[in-house]
């Protein structure tokens, strides 16, 4: 036997996380594309982003209450609960990044965007993989994917040092420089989070929590070298 | 039986082999688990696979049905507990035991406690005993001002307790517990689980539960057990371990399937 209302509440519930998940892929690419062409407008994403995270963990709540999820059923469950608080957090990366386009005023940017719109693919491409191997519960995408999270920071190291040129040779750009800097760490920080997402897959499936690998540890190391 | 020195060792109870009978029916086959000291210890499983057999044959109570045998072993404080120098009555008054349907004595509250104590040759102050054995099994503020009154007058919750107090006063090591909350409301049932964590400190105890939220909440170890084939009924314990393995990541997928509500 199969309880088939509860098997459809928890399809519900990935569905619904699938939803959350292409609303903050937009925002993310949204917002980049909006700071590449300087076109300050105001988006209410990110507001529906948060109304949507809300929504899926009251249903969550109840699905707890309710159904007394045990083994895989409160594993995927509480796992989710941290999946969409995730996202949530990606969402407000790309909320950080259009308040620095509202803040750069009618300052031109300091240089074309080449690898800030990079990193942001390269973000949205592991995200949507990262969900679609949670839904799946596809352990071996889940453990493959966050490998790619050094080419984001190969880029960032990239944007970093390019940056620092300009900061180097004329101190006036420091403030202009900054900006590019920040978005770029908020891009860096989402294939963090991304990788996050896969080792909740993981455990959703194992039964085993463990973490992959610390992207922090990685950029500091590059820095060094 | 003699109290032997290993008293101080982990494990109160194992089974080794352990195959029963009744007649040529084997209900249970092959279990080997250790039941460990001062710690809680849940049965659970599918209605016919031998919870209550299996818990049973822990204090030899399966012998009041003539046709029931054991293979295998099952050793009590490093004893065989059933080798054939050993008294049964012994091994209950050891190993007490508490039912699904609370059994009250028809006798007064104070007899209740005291009847089963004279029986085995309690010589101390009686009245001591009862009052020890009613605070033991959280009775005692209830009914401390009407213990000449009829037990059967208590409601069913106090009735259960009364029956814990009572398997209590003979000073057992284990007490075993066959779904001794089915029958009560959840206040009761909350009740009778808070008791079983005081309990446990100077007892060990296994119960047999259809209730996975009570095995849940109120154990340390879990045994599953299930029908070992397909149209053989003979039931076996597939998984052992502790309770928040069992129902957070099980190994055994019949265990996660029965966890998780998906019956075979």
């Amino acid at each position: 036997m199969i309880r088939k209302t509860f098997e459809n509440e928890l399809q519900q519930v990935k569905d619904d996380v699938l939803v959350l998940g292409s609303m903050v892929e937009q925002a993310i690419l949204d917002t980049v594309d909006a700071l590449k062409k300087r076109d300050v407008k105001a988006s209410e994403t990110d507001r529906e982003i948060n109304k949507k995270r809300f929504e899926i963990e009251n249903q969550l709540m109840i699905l707890i209450a309710t159904q007394q999820p045990m083994a895989h059923d409160l594993r995927l469950l509480a796992s989710t609960m941290e999946i969409i608080s995730e996202l949530e957090r990606m969402g407000d990366y790309a909320k950080g990044i259009a308040n620095i386009n509202i803040r750069m005023g009618d300052q031109p940017l300091l240089k074309p965007l080449i690898d800030v719109p990079r990193m942001a693919q390269k973000d949205v491409d592991m995200l949507h993989r990262a969900l679609t191997a949670f839904v799946e519960e596809d352990v071996e995408a889940a453990k493959a994917i966050p490998v790619e999270d050094d080419e984001v920071d190969a880029l960032y190291n990239q944007v970093y040092r390019e940056l620092m040129t300009f900061v180097i040779a004329d101190p006036k750009t420091m403030e202009r420089a900054n900006w590019l800097l920040w978005v770029a760490h908020n891009l860096e920080r989402v294939a963090d989070r991304v990788t996050n997402i896969c080792e909740r897959t993981i455990f959703i499936v194992t039964g085993e929590m463990s973490e992959i690998k610390n992207s922090d540890d990685e950029f500091w190391k590059q820095q060094k070298a | 039986m003699t109290k032997s020195n290993t008293d101080e060792t982990e494990y109160v109870l194992e089974t080794k082999d352990l195959n029963i009978f009744y007649g040529d029916f084997m209900a249970v086959t092959n279990v080997n688990m250790k039941v460990q000291r001062n710690k809680i210890t849940a049965i659970i499983g599918p209605s016919g696979c031998g919870k209550s057999t299996l818990l049973r044959a822990f204090n030899r109570m399966n012998e009041l049905v003539p046709s029931s045998r054991i293979e295998g072993e099952i050793i009590f404080q490093g004893q065989n507990l059933y080798a054939p120098e050993v008294d049964p009555v012994e091994v209950r008054h050891r190993i007490g035991m508490v039912f699904q349907k609370p059994n009250p004595f028809p006798k007064s509250i104070y007899d209740n406690i005291a009847w089963g104590a004279r029986i085995h040759g309690f010589k101390g102050d009686m009245d001591e005993l009862v009052v020890y054995s009613l605070k033991q099994a959280a009775l005692w503020d209830e009914v401390k001002d009407i213990l000449d009154q009829s037990g059967l007058a208590l409601s069913g919750g106090q009735q259960q307790r009364l029956c814990i107090a009572r398997a209590l006063a003979v000073q057992p090591e284990v007490i075993l517990m066959d779904e001794p909350a089915s029958a009560l409301d959840p206040i009761a049932t909350l009740k009778i689980e808070e008791l079983m964590q005081d309990l446990k400190k100077n007892y060990t105890i296994v119960i047999v539960t259809h209730n996975m939220q009570q095995a849940a909440r109120a154990s340390d170890y879990t045994a599953m057990m299930m029908l070992d084939k397909e149209g053989v009924r003979t039931g076996t314990v597939i998984e052992f371990d502790e309770t928040n393995v069992i129902f957070t990541r099980p190994k055994d997928k019949r265990t996660e399937d029965y966890v998780t509500g998906r019956f075979g």
